[in-house]
């Protein structure tokens, strides 16, 4: 078994996907953490200056907040399903809502479906109030042919 | 008024190391080719960007990120006078993965640009651009008289 599998697999285990997160230099490189709060998978991207896109008005870089996303959605498949492997990302359409200060960033996604081939990810982005979103997305991920479903979508 | 644009490769280069996009320098990104309407841009591979530790491939992020400053790169080689940009919305379609060790290239074309709002497409490509690693389109809006670090930047050159 791969250190990778391992970790995925005590993630699951433990419901605790720090050390997974921890795994993946670009995971590290933006600043990602993550924990189940409350049952729920949130992901955080601590501030950091080089994360800036406008030092003018001092907003963050539209690709972090897509990365953002994207990595929330790929963690929450990681722990609701059975995946051996990361899932391939199909396609990912960010929308740009609000401008996104210098401040941590949460995210969570919750699946549109999951089946057993496709998984549809909605993901959503916010900074001290979750009911304004700075970017939300929705992605398409290709899941591995052994995968078998784990949590009831909702 | 003044044309401001296009810009060469080596103005274009002047911005993105001068760091006023303090992530499109984290990401060491630099121009290739850029004219009217269009730009390239290369993100260097870096074991940073590494999305799968196993495989060494870039993370999906690093390639939205290179897209999302190429198409806008190509907004500004669009626009008249450079002015604020955010974008709308970016949306993609990965193709392929990169190869471990190599750099990706993109080359965004800005498509329309009306008053308000731009509109691009892209390709993340390694040397063929028929070979795609991604494709994107994305919009944006476009803030007359509001300041962007690239903007100001550039109207420095």
């Amino acid at each position: 078994m791969s250190r990778l599998d391992e970790l995925l697999r005590e993630a699951r285990e433990r419901r605790d996907p720090a050390a997974l997160v921890q795994a993946i230099p670009y995971s590290r490189f933006i600043g990602l953490s993550a924990e189940v709060v409350g049952g729920e998978l949130l992901t955080r991207m601590a501030y950091r200056d080089h994360l800036i896109g406008n030092s003018l008005i001092g907003a963050l870089h539209g690709g972090t907040l897509g990365s953002l996303l994207e990595s929330a959605a790929v963690f929450t498949l990681l722990l609701e399903t059975e995946s051996t492997r990361l899932p391939k990302i199909i396609g990912i359409t960010v929308e740009y809502l609000r401008t996104a200060r210098p401040l941590d960033t949460l995210a969570r996604a919750e699946f549109t479906r999951l089946g057993r081939r496709i998984a549809c990810v909605r993901a959503y982005a916010w900074q001290e109030d979750r009911s304004r979103p700075v970017a939300t997305a929705t992605a398409n991920f290709l899941l591995a042919g052994d995968e078998r479903r784990r949590a009831e979508s909702p | 008024m003044e044309d401001f644009g296009p810009y060469d490769v080596r103005q274009v280069n002047e911005v993105l190391a001068s760091g006023v996009v303090p992530f499109n320098r984290a990401l060491g990104l630099r121009a290739v080719e850029c004219g009217r309407d269009y730009a390239v841009v290369a993100l260097p591979y870096s074991p940073d960007l590494v999305g799968n530790p196993e495989t060494g491939i870039l993370h999906g992020g690093a390639v939205t990120a290179l897209l999302d400053a190429t198409c806008g790169l190509a907004v500004f080689m669009a626009m008249p006078e450079p002015t604020r940009i955010a974008t709308i919305d970016l949306r993609i379609d990965y193709m392929g993965p990169a190869t471990p060790g190599r750099e990706v290239l993109a080359r965004a074309d800005c498509t329309r640009l009306t008053s308000h709002v731009a509109f691009t497409r892209a390709v993340a490509y390694h040397g063929d651009p028929s070979g795609a690693i991604a494709a994107a389109a994305a919009t944006f809006l476009i803030f007359h008289g509001d300041p962007s670090s690239t903007a100001e930047r550039l109207k420095t050159l």
